[in-house]
Parts: C-alpha cells; structure tokens; sequence
C-alpha cells in the first residue's frame, strides 16, 4: 500500500498480525491479558457464527425474501472485539452495519431481518439489550448518544464509586459519517460536557462508492486532538486490540473522564448493500490485499498455532452456524405481511386527530371491497 | 416576574412571556427531571428574556447553556429524553431552526414509530417566531407549515397569556414532542392568567386535549375567520371593525396546528358559510390551504363563497420596511371578509 494519509499505519495499535503473532503494547497489552484462549474461542465463535449468518441473509435478498441487505462482512473483529467489552450498564448507538455488536448484545440475529423485509423499522426493544435501534440518517445517532451519555451522568451511573454500577455508551458509526455536522456536535456536546462516550469508527475505507480520501486527508483519529479528547488508532481486523483498546476507553469514560475516539481501521469486505457493485470503484488487487488480512483468518491461525482450535470445535461451530441459516430461512418465509391497519399505529404517544380519521377512514374504505365481494 | 401582578379575581396579570416564564417554572418545580437547553439561556435568560431567573433558581444542570449548534441541541435533547428527561429545547429565532430540521423531522418526529412505541421523546421545541419587529434576516419567518406537515410532531401556538402558560406546561407533560411557536411580537402583550387552572388538566388523562383544541375568541354569524398565534389579535381587531360597518364575524383561534381542529371550524362553517383564514406564513402550501381542504371537503354545500386566504406572500421575508404590506395587515383581511361577503 502507498502512503494514503488517512489509511497509512502510523499509530496502529496491533496485538495480533495477519500472519497469527502476538505483538506487545505497552498500554493496551494489559487489556487483553485476561483472553484465555476460551475467551478466543468465543470471539471465533461469534465471528465465524456471525459471518455464516450475514452469508445466509444475502442470499436471502437475493432469492427475492429481502428487499435489501447490508452486510458486515469484514468488519467482524471491529464488532465482536469491542462489543465484548461492553458489560450490562453499557448503552450502544449503533449505525446499520453493526450486527456483531447487535449479537453480542442478546439481540436475536434473524429479528434483525425483519427491517429488511420491509416488517418494520425496528424490531428490538432498546432497553432490553442495552441497544438503540438502527439510525439510516448518517451519524444522526452519535447526538443522541451524546445526550443519552449526559443522562447516566445526571443519573449517577458514571465515576460513581462503584465501578460495576458506572456505565458508558459506545457510538458507532463509519469513515464517511466523519463528514458530518452530527458527529462534530456530538463530539462537541460530548467534550464539554465530559460525556462518557466511545466514539467508534469504523474506518472500513469506503462511503458507498467513496474512497476514505474523500472524507479526510488525515487519520480520522487525529479529528479528535481538536476536540482534546484522547483517541486511538487500532487494527480494526485484530479483535483481540478491538477488544483490548474499547476496554480501555470505556474504563476511561466509566469513571468520568469523559468522551474517547477510537478509529478501527478495517475494509468492506463486501459491497455497501445489495443494491451496491464495488467492481465500479475498487480493484481485485485492493480486494485481495484485505483478504490475506481476513479478520477471522488471523485468529484462526493464532488459535491453530497454539493448538487451541480442535475439529470438534470448529465443527459444533459449523452446525451453529448451518442451524441460524435454517432456522433464520425459516422465519424470514413465515413471516406475514401484518395487517395493513398497523401502519397507522404509534405515530404519536396519544390519540391525534389527524390520525384517527385517516385510519378509520382506511377502515371504512377497505371494509367496502370486503362488502362488494359479501354481496357478489 | 417583575410585571406580574396578582388581582383581586386570583388572576394575574402577566406578559406572554412572562406566562412563559411562569409556566416553565412550574413545569420544572413539578418535574426534576424537566431541562431546559437552549443558547444564551442561562445567565441571560434568553434574548427574549423568556428563561429569565431560572438559571438562578435551578442551576446549571437543570438549565442548560448549549454549545451554539441547534441540531446538537434536539439531538442530545432526543438522548437525554430516551433516559426519561424532559427537554425543552429554545431555538433562539425560527430563521435558525434549520440546522436542527434533520433532528426533527428524521428522528424526533418518527422515534416513537419507529420503536413501535417503545420509545417516547416528551421534548418540547420552543421557537419564537413570526414577524412584525423590524427584525432583521432570519428573524421574523413562519416555518409552521414545515413541520405541521410532518407525521409524529405536535404544533403548538399560543395568542394569548393564559393559553402560553397553560400550553407550554401541556406540552411539557405530553408524552409526544411538541413544538411550541411563541409569536414574538406578541411577547410583551398583557392579559389576564389564571395561574390555578392548568395543574386540574395536567392531572386529566386526556392531558393534551388542552393543546390540541382550538377556541372561539370572538362569536359571530356571518364570516368565520380563523388565525393563530401573531394573527389572532389582527382577526380581532378585524372582526371589531367589521361588526362597525355591520358584518359579523366569528373568529376562531386555532391554538394547535397539528392536530389540526378542524371539527370546530367545520361546524363555524357550517354555520356562517363564509370562512377566511389568515397567518404571516407565505400562503402557498401553508395551513390556510389545509384548513380551506378541510372545509371544502366537509361543508361544501354550506359554503356561499370560495375559502380565501390572507398571509405571507411568495417571497423570503423582505427587509423590514416592507413587512407592514407583506405580512396580513385590518385592510388585507377586511378586503377579504368583503370579499366573501359579496358572494
């Protein structure tokens, strides 16, 4: 790789290289002290589970029972890594991409589906996972984590004497949300309110069809010198540093020392969403290049080395994932278009006028046909 | 508030904005977890003055002086309103709102759909606005008919003190956002407010009834003229002229433009057969053309004229010395009760 700013090395916090070495950090090494090679095996677990079943959603999409589909593929380490790190008191805002972290969070995979089948716009209850709902606006949510980082605060749950009670949020959204107002506020309301926010971008190198390059001649983790607030440049592909390094921040941001920026420098394996074709804007050479730096790859070779990866495993892990893929087909076609009514359902809080005539208007309206077809 | 007084009657006579003032305060002496975010309302209290005292009174956690971005301001209200706080968010002028449309409209308007009711955002967006001050750009537009037209947004706009300090601690308790249009011009008028009623609604279950009807400020039985907000003392004062030269006009102050009560001008209508409808807000596409839908489709057969409208023209707000021709002035909307009154 040429020497491409945004995308150069320096500073690149490393634990575990593509060819499977561990490699020592002085501060984020103590980090990723306590992965035993159990904990590995759950990371490779979630990773490999999470990747059979992002496979088994694009071909859902394309067999015509989505109506679209945006893949993590690639940026696994990036969301399983951090993702573990995050404990119960912990709130995310996650952008679209993010169903690693979504799984880590007891958020049921092939639920997620059903945004996409055209059900709803958001088929989790928040609270329950400590997960907010998707946001499609880009880098809308990093405002809302802002606001809702300032509210644990007001409520007690950060540096609050007892570390298991303090919580923070972690943000995540991409390179090209970097251009936008709503994540140069959010790190401004963040900043002076010592807010505890991770923000956590993962640079997956592309806006669509847009280069990194279009959004930034620096390392996006250098924006966050402007603000005073710490940042951290990782290998996105390594989820071992993924891990070691949103540790860190969140223990920074738990105990109120305000706002943290990670930058987790990862690529997209796959195109933005089905509706995307990368063979327009990126080359095979490119492509290759990160696959040789496949993050699962490198924790397979590390666990193969160290001879902490037995066949039975890798194959219970196998079945896990051939079992999501069935029982996810499985629902994705069972799943009923809702009645048409429900459409007119949670607009507001409390009965609006507007509302209410509309929809008993529809009522009426569809309940004609079904009289037409009685008297025939 | 220094030009409240209180009479004989248990009314107190106060400004609009100091009913304003007021009625947050009470909001917030009744909810801890009720916050006001806003720029420059803090130790100023508002370039109108409107937060004056309360950040003396509540301190700095409680009222709030934001970095100076508007869409950080909805949108870390939306946050802290998901952890069950109520904001009230000031946009200093409705010229500046727009850096926080996106907020509004993309997230705040459609939370509550979007989580299937799981999540509700009971935020309030003050925004005085609306002309007549000699103001420069930005500061005396009408974005109303914006926002009304969007799904998931309440549109408040008071005419009156009472209905300020009634309406702002409304919207406060309601569970839905609402945006709360104070008609700056209007700011500094007196009237009389009953400070003992609002708290009786607020305990109703049907507590955003109040913020939702509209009110017949002035009875009649030949013309309905309906305004809102900065042009209900214009429809007054119109309708006393009117009634000078033998026409009677009934005039009904909208108060809420989402939902919109079309019910009561319906029924006024029906009655008169003659509707007006005046706001500052540039006519096309604007609330008078729903209100004229409404009333074309549900009394028809009553009408004895087309609906005219009487507001802003097609055009930005002009410099100030052109706002007394460009926004509704007693000739403008006399013309039209004449109008209609041809028919």
């Amino acid at each position: 790789m040429e020497n491409l700013g945004p995308l150069s090395e320096d500073g690149l916090v490393r634990l575990l290289n593509h060819q499977g070495e561990v490699l020592q950090d002085q501060t984020f090494s103590p980090y990723a002290a306590h992965l035993t090679p159990e904990k590995l095996r759950e990371f490779w677990h979630d990773m490999s589970v999470l990747r059979a079943w992002d496979m088994e959603a694009m071909s859902l999409q394309r067999q015509g029972e989505l109506g679209l589909w945006v893949q993590s593929y690639g940026q696994e380490a990036a969301q399983i890594g951090s993702g573990h790190a995050l404990r119960d008191p912990d709130f995310v805002f996650p952008s679209y991409r993010e169903h690693g972290v979504a799984m880590t969070r007891g958020v049921d995979l092939p639920s997620i589906l059903r945004i996409f089948r055209g059900l709803e716009h958001g088929s989790w209850v928040p609270a329950e996972h400590g997960f907010h709902l998707y946001t499609l606006v880009i880098g809308a949510h990093a405002l809302h984590a802002t606001g809702y980082a300032m509210g644990m605060d007001r409520d007690g749950l950060v540096a609050s004497g007892d570390a298991d009670k303090d919580g923070a949020v972690v943000c995540y959204f991409g390179d090209g949300a970097t251009s936008q107002g709503d994540i140069a506020e959010s790190m401004t309301f963040a900043s002076v309110n010592k807010a505890p926010v991770v923000f956590f971008c993962q640079n997956n190198q592309f806006a669509i069809s847009e280069s990194v390059t279009r959004q930034t001649n620096i390392p996006l983790a250098d924006r966050a010198k402007g603000w005073g607030m710490p940042s951290i440049r990782v290998d996105g592909n390594d989820v071992i540093a993924c891990h070691a390094v949103t540790q860190w921040a969140l223990e920074h941001a738990r105990s109120g020392n305000g706002p943290v920026f990670i930058e987790a420098l990862t690529y997209r394996m796959g195109a933005h969403t089905t509706s995307d074709d990368p063979t327009r804007y990126r080359t095979k050479a490119d492509e290759e290049y990160w696959s040789e730096r496949d993050p699962i790859d490198r924790l397979t070779t590390y666990l193969e080395g160290a001879d902490e990866l037995p066949d039975e495993f890798r194959e219970a892990v196998a079945a896990e994932g051939k079992a999501l893929g069935a029982r996810t087909r499985e629902s994705v076609r069972g799943w009923s278009k809702p009645a048409t009514l429900e459409m007119f359902d949670h607009v507001y809080a409390e009965p609006h006028s507007t509302v209410q005539a509309e929809r008993a208007w529809f009522e009426r309206y569809e309940q004609s046909f079904a009289d037409v077809e009685a008297s025939n | 508030m220094s030009d409240a007084l209180i009479n004989a009657t248990g009314t107190t006579t106060m400004t609009m904005a100091g009913a304003i003032n007021a009625g947050l305060r009470a909001a917030m002496e009744r909810d801890p977890k009720v916050l006001l975010m806003g720029e420059d309302i803090g130790a100023l209290g508002g370039v109108f003055r409107v937060t004056d005292g309360l950040h003396k009174d509540f301190g700095d956690d409680r009222v709030i002086d934001t970095p100076l971005a508007e869409s950080g301001i909805v949108g870390t209200a939306i946050g802290l309103g998901m952890r069950g706080y109520r904001s009230v968010c000031e946009i200093q002028f409705e010229g500046f709102i727009f850096p926080a449309y996106n907020q509004i409209t993309t997230q705040l308007a459609k939370m509550h759909y979007r989580s299937q009711g799981n999540i509700t955002l009971p935020l309030v967006i003050r925004v005085p606005y609306a002309g007549g001050i000699g103001a420069i750009e930005h500061h005396s537009e009408s974005p109303e008919a914006l926002f009304a037209h969007t799904p998931g947004l309440r549109i408040f706009s008071p005419a009156t003190p009472q209905d300020a300090y009634d309406g702002i601690q409304q919207a406060i308790a309601a569970p839905d956002p609402v945006m709360f249009f104070e008609p700056k011009a209007r700011y500094w008028d007196k009237g009389e407010v009953n400070t003992g009623t609002v708290e009786t609604r607020l305990s109703d279950a049907a507590a955003t009834i109040g913020i939702s009807g509209s009110r017949v400020a002035r009875e009649g039985t030949d013309v309905t003229l309906v305004a809102y907000g900065p042009t209900v003392r214009l429809a007054l004062q119109s309708a006393e002229l009117a009634a000078q030269a033998g026409t009677s006009v009934e005039v009904i102050d909208l108060r809420s433009i989402s939902p919109l009560d079309s019910d009561a001008v319906v029924k006024s209508a029906k009655k008169t057969g003659r509707v007006v409808v005046t706001h500052e807000a540039v006519t096309t596409f604007g609330v008078a053309a729903e209100v004229s839908a409404r009333v074309t489709e549900q009394a028809f057969f009553h009408l004895h004229a087309p609906v005219l409208r009487v507001g802003g023209f097609h055009t930005p707000y002009p410099g100030a010395t052109f706002e007394h021709e460009y926004l509704p002035n007693l000739d403008r909307v006399l013309d039209a009760v004449d109008r209609v009154m041809k028919h």
